[in-house]
């Protein structure tokens, strides 16, 4: 039996109240849609250190537009759930709200955005939630109007669960008659729990290329359909933003640079309790 | 809803639309918070942004005065200037009120600062 939400309610249905309150409370949840969104962050490749403005498309109550806050960019959500966008409003995200189906377009004027990103919402896009929704054509509405919002080598990125392989090469070729070209990415594809898909979209232009992550590789992936990304720490570029092993190279290189760095323990990398 | 959204926002969504821009502002209640003031992001979105309509949108809710109807060439360097550009962009909120489109005359409602961009079935393109 299915338990994915898609396949239970219309996504401003599933999203109620309640659902929306808990979704936004549950901790397990912060913490995996942040590293997801920091992952899209680094996959944009936005330019360095600059304060850049963003849309986050299926914002839901902000917990991805938090993320963006953090890295010092300014942001403005779009979503289908009036619930989620309540919640977002109740925790005073600094990002702007509208309340918008992305199938029925990007409600933007051309070349606005330095980028996009889409956390857990575009599987969304495959339901037939009214007689009228024909997926086929809401995915190339959406990513045609997406192309047209982003400015000249802006990049669009989505973490998204697919159901099955025609899934990604739906997205893929409705992306790419929409001029966009890009690809699927798979974080750790060995493993079953931190597998992640992220759809990784290009303008064209000559993007700029940050030093971050094993970029070289990175690139040559991007050509191919289904790029991977070894399992295997380290085997290509740094590991995982905050997890231990991340923090446990970013002292080392911070004693390297003759930086003051506390000593490495068990408890480096662990999540605080909260309680002191 | 922030002047920076209204500055992006359309209504070209709408089946036989085709541009939906600027869409005009009728406010009810615009509330001002305070933002923290970053010039650089300022200083990068002045030249994405189509200034008059954001004067337009200043004036017709009555939050224009002291804002210049131009910007200068060395705007980056005037940060006078840049902080009533921050202002007007960031800090001033249509809370209450709604858009509507230039070319259809469609209204969308703002609540509690969301604009409803929602569209029924028979406007989708
Ligand atoms: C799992 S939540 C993710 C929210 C947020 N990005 C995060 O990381 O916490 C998925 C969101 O996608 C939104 N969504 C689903 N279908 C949508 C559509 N057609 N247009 C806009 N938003 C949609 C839902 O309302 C929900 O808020």
């Amino acid at each position: 039996m299915s338990k994915r939400p898609e396949h239970l309610a219309p996504p401003e249905l599933f999203y109620n109240e309640a659902e929306a309150r808990k979704y936004t409370q549950n901790s397990r949840i912060i913490d995996i849609q942040g590293q997801m969104t920091e992952r899209c962050v680094e996959l944009l490749l936005l330019p360095e250190d600059a304060p850049c403005l963003l849309l986050d498309i299926g914002c839901g109550s902000g917990l991805s537009g938090t993320v963006l806050e953090e890295n010092g960019h300014m942001w403005i959500g779009m979503d289908i759930s009036p619930a989620m966008l309540d919640v977002a409003l109740e925790r005073e995200t600094e990002g702007d709200l509208i309340l918008a189906d992305m199938g029925e377009g990007v409600p933007f004027r051309a070349g606005c955005f330095d980028g996009a990103v889409s956390v857990s919402a575009l599987q969304w896009l495959f339901n037939a939630d009214k007689k009228s929704h024909k997926p086929v054509k809401r995915l190339y509405t959406f990513f045609s109007t997406l192309y047209a919002a982003l400015s000249r080598s802006a990049r669009a990125v989505f973490q998204f669960y697919p159901e099955n392989e025609s899934q990604i090469e739906l997205l893929t070729t409705q992306a790419m008659k929409a001029g966009f070209y890009g690809g699927v990415v798979i974080d750790y594809p060995n493993s079953a729990k931190a597998k992640k898909f992220f759809l990784v979209l290009m303008t064209g232009g000559s993007a700029p290329l940050p030093k971050a992550l094993g970029t070289e590789d990175m690139n040559d992936n991007l050509e191919i359909k289904y790029a991977r990304r070894e399992a295997t720490k380290n085997a290509r570029g740094k590991p995982l933003k905050n997890t231990r092993a991340w923090l446990l190279e970013k002292k080392e290189r911070r004693r390297k640079q003759g930086k003051e760095t506390k000593p490495d323990t068990k408890y480096t990398g662990r999540k605080r309790s909260g309680r002191f | 809803m922030k002047l920076i959204t209204h500055n992006m926002l359309t209504s070209k969504c709408l089946k036989g639309v085709t541009t939906g821009y600027p869409l005009s502002i009728k406010a009810t209640n615009v509330k001002v918070t305070e933002v923290d003031f970053n010039p650089e992001f300022i200083t990068r979105i002045i030249p994405k942004l189509d200034w008059d309509v954001l004067w337009s949108a200043a004036d017709s809710i009555g939050h224009s005065e002291g804002l210049p109807k131009t910007v200068e060439p060395k705007f980056e360097d005037d940060e006078e200037f840049l902080k009533k550009a921050h202002r007007v962009l960031l800090e001033i909120e249509v809370e209450e009120g709604h858009l509507t489109c230039p070319e259809s005359g469609r209204q969308f409602p703002i609540s509690k600062g969301i604009p409803n961009m929602l569209l029924t079935e028979a406007e989708v393109q």
